[in-house]
């Protein structure tokens, strides 16, 4: 296992394109090596040397590769995106796309991330110890193929549009989350540990969303169902199930309409 | 760019128009043009162990206009695979981002072509009343020279005078459409079908009546078919048949063909055929539902060949994720409901309509394995290549970007073979289909035939396009290909197809090791027909303008001249 460490050395002008900042990417590449990596910055092809300074070696594969970044990345995109294994860790801030894309391994962001976070995500981890802007784990503009696998946790609060067109794994959002939560999704699992304004599961046909706040304007086309108690993430609470979004095309399952589900902590 | 005298030498040559099938010849260009000889000083170019062809006529693309912006619109996300966005090599030259994949920019539609050695492309679909958004796309699609064909199956006018079976009215309209749009042609889709779409139906018969206008395709068709030929335009009409992409719909296109059986191709532009049957593919299947699909592209090709007097293209499905439009609105609805996926529709007025779906060709599914068969197996099954080219309907059955893989599969049946192995439903596949049992590989000379000569000469373009001649426009391709020794692995085929060694454009080098690196000086190509001009008509159109029927007034409809900035007009004089 190898660690790269890259030390941000000047903000970029415009948003730097980090799309090379990978684990796959890294792998197989000397310090030196890793510091002509290409990156955008507007239309201009510029290097990662150019904005960091590189030490140490990629491991032999992407998954003997961790990459630690020792400051802040407010200003620089796609970090850990298209990634399949290793590691990323940044210790600021980081822009938008963070683990876009992402099949395996892990990213760890120590401040807040901008949008897209996990967008289209397959597989692996992210976690963010801030918060995080809109469209962590949605699909991308125009696409009806949202977040297949893997785990989301935003440890602060979350903008809009979190989880849509999702179809399979978790997002777990511990603060507080604006509006639209899983439209469209035909899977996966939501957890939103604080409160949601509204516009949950709009259009939603399978899944699971968790919310443990409050919900301040339910959608009309769910319908609560029962009450049940359930363990989520760690808290045990009872819940009031919603099943919906009624107004959506369902399918079948032996006979029986499949709909998405909605837990509500009962107040 | 002209003056520059430049020789290339020492390539195999093939030029189909001289019957030049891989001789070791040198080709001298001067002003632009091709010449039988230049000075010494000229710039030479080695093609030595390389392929030598004419620049690249596509006969039938949805390259620029509203429609496809709208998918542009409808599919952000086709962003996604555009592949090399800003290459550093592409900043150092200069030019645009490119973006997209199945709806390229206008930008990358240029540089993609360009860089598979393309020197003409015919927008397949512009309706009249946007020609100016058309053109303006044209204008802004770099290298390539092109022109396109107004919609008129469907037109209101059109339909008013054929009911009547007026053919001289039917000309004198669609000679001051052709001038007022800067049209190249006759294009007609799903004649009347679109136009019953209005009303929610369709026609997927050539004796269905078009609700309103009391009148049938095929009277539609055969209507436009004598006007075209009264008018003496350089194409013929170009139609896009009744009853696409059906189970079972093959009967309805041979019928459809047959109307030309006895009409004669009267022009001074070479031309010999009197329709041009577009997407073959999507209009030659059997079954009676989705379960019992299968090809009919023998039956079909049996009938194409031995009638001289039509051409055809493919519309070869390549299996990509990509996304479908066309001005037949019904089928689009269809589509729509087969696929679920998100759909829009546009309407144009009095002329014609759009529909726009994505779709994903997957060779897992068995509808569409056969539709990918069906198209190689018509380009398989034809006798004359010469009437036979190479398309992928851009972008409804694939994007044009691939049509190096479908050169690939045409030459190769072990490539062929391949990709059979590959599906799921292999014996579903060779049941429904003849694709297994074909032996046939074309040969370079075959291909050059499909796109090149072939498409030049049903354009009526074969005095610019299609060949190395003196005296036609010095666009030339030159590929990585040994005519001796044809690489055994048919990927180096596709690869060399993809990106010429070099492309040379009206004279000047635009692509040198697959890399663009010049704007070029485009051309967009008008037809000017002077026919008398016919008092009823003038007024029709006018009365209808000053009624309202159209939104915008007459003085607003034409193209202006700072639209299409860089016109090469043909003129063609009406003997009535």
């Amino acid at each position: 296992m190898e660690t790269v460490t890259l030390t941000p050395t000047k903000t970029p002008e415009l948003m730097f394109e980090g799309y090379s900042i990978t684990p796959d990417a890294f792998a197989g590449k000397t310090a030196a090596e890793i510091a002509e990596l290409p990156g955008h910055e507007g239309k201009i092809v510029m290097k990662l040397g150019d904005f960091f300074t590189v030490s140490g070696n990629g491991g032999a594969t992407a998954a003997d590769t961790n990459i630690h970044i020792a400051g802040d990345c407010t200003r620089v995109k796609y970090i850990g995106a298209r990634m399949t294994a290793g590691s990323v860790t940044v210790d600021g801030n980081a822009d938008m796309y963070v683990g876009g894309w992402m099949k395996g391994g892990k990213v760890l962001v120590k401040g807040n991330v901008d949008s897209f976070c996990g967008i289209q995500m397959e597989g692996g981890e992210i976690e963010v110890l801030g918060s995080a802007q809109n469209h962590v784990g949605c699909a991308y503009r125009g696409d009806w193929r949202g977040m297949k696998g893997g785990l989301i946790r935003i440890h602060g609060k979350a903008g809009n549009d979190i989880g849509t067109f999702m179809l399979g794994g978790t997002i777990i959002i511990e603060g507080d989350v604006f509006i639209h939560v899983s439209t469209h999704a035909e899977g996966g699992t939501i957890i939103v540990k604080g409160d949601v304004e509204g516009r949950v599961g709009g259009q939603m046909v399978k899944g699971e969303i968790y919310v443990l706040g409050k919900i301040m304007y339910m959608m009309p086309g769910f319908k609560k169902v029962d009450r049940v108690e359930k363990e989520v993430d760690g808290v045990k609470a009872v819940f009031d199930h919603y099943i919906g979004d009624l107004g959506e095309r369902h399918p079948k399952s032996k006979g029986k309409e499949v709909y998405a589900n909605l837990y509500v902590k009962a107040q | 760019m002209s003056g520059g005298e430049i020789i290339i030498k020492g390539g195999f040559v093939i030029d189909p128009t001289q019957k030049i099938d891989g001789d070791v010849k040198d080709i001298a260009i001067k002003d632009g043009k091709i010449v039988e000889k230049v000075g010494s000083s000229a710039k030479v170019i080695d093609a030595k162990g390389k392929v030598v062809m004419a620049g690249g006529v596509d006969i039938h693309s949805h390259v620029a206009g509203p429609k496809v912006n709208a998918g542009r619109l409808l599919r952000p996300e086709d962003k996604l695979r555009s592949g090399t966005l800003r290459s550093s090599k592409a900043q150092k030259n200069g030019y645009r981002m490119e973006s997209g994949f199945s709806i390229p920019s206008v930008f990358k539609t240029g540089y993609d072509y360009a860089r598979m050695g393309y020197a003409f492309v015919m927008e397949a679909a512009m309706p009249p009343l946007m020609a100016p958004h058309v053109h303006e796309e044209i204008h802004d699609t770099p290298i390539i020279d092109e022109a396109a064909l107004p919609v008129f199956g469907n037109n209101w006018f059109i339909m008013e005078y054929l009911k009547n079976h007026e053919v001289e009215n039917t000309a004198a309209y669609i000679a001051w459409l052709l001038k007022v749009s800067k049209g190249y042609g006759v294009k007609i889709v799903n004649p009347g079908g679109t136009a019953a779409w209005s009303w929610g139906l369709n026609c997927l018969k050539l004796d269905d009546q078009v609700p309103f206008f009391d009148i049938t395709p095929q009277e539609i068709l055969t209507g436009l078919m004598e006007a075209n030929e009264y008018l003496g335009l350089p194409h013929s009409i170009h139609v896009h048949q009744n009853n696409l992409g059906n189970p079972g719909n093959y009967p309805v296109t041979i019928d459809s063909l047959k109307l030309a059986e006895g009409v004669k191709a009267r022009n001074k532009f070479g031309r010999e055929q009197v329709m041009h049957s577009t997407h073959l593919q999507f209009h030659s299947y059997g079954g009676e539902g989705w379960g019992t699909f299968c090809s009919k592209a023998k039956e079909v090709m049996d009938y194409v060949n031995k009638q001289k007097n039509i051409t055809i293209d493919l519309g070869c499905v390549t299996l990509d994720e990509t996304t479908t439009m066309t001005a037949d609105g019904p089928f689009e609805h269809h589509l729509h409901a087969l696929n679920h996926l998100k759909w829009t529709n546009v309407d144009v007025e009095l002329e014609t309509a759009a529909g726009i779906v994505p779709y994903i060709y997957s060779k897992d599914v068995l509808p569409n394995a056969v539709q990918w068969a069906t198209g190689l197996e018509l380009a398989l099954f034809a006798k004359d290549m010469n009437r036979t080219f190479i398309t992928t309907d851009h972008p409804n059955a694939g994007p044009f970007t691939r049509y190096p893989r479908v050169i690939k599969w045409l030459m190769n049946k072990k490539s062929r073979e391949a990709v059979l192995a590959t599906m799921k439903n292999m014996d579903k596949v060779i049941d429904a289909t003849n694709i297994h049992t074909i032996d046939r590989e074309l040969n370079l000379y075959e291909i050059a035939q499909m796109t090149r000569s072939g498409p030049a000469k049903a354009l009526g373009l074969a005095h610019i396009y299609g060949g190395l001649a003196p005296g036609l426009d010095a666009n030339v391709s030159i590929f990585d290909l040994n005519y001796k020794d044809m690489p055994k692995d048919p990927e180096k085929i596709e690869a060399a197809f993809q990106r010429a060694a070099y492309f040379l454009k009206s004279g000047e080098i635009v692509v040198k090791d697959g890399e663009v690196l010049t704007h070029g000086h485009k051309k967009t190509i008008w037809v000017n027909p002077k026919m008398k001009e016919i008092p009823q008509v003038t007024r029709d159109v006018s009365e209808a303008f000053r009624k309202g029927t159209y939104t915008v007034g007459i003085s607003n409809y034409p193209v202006r001249e700072y639209l299409a900035p860089h016109p090469m007009v043909i003129d063609v004089d009406v003997e009535a």
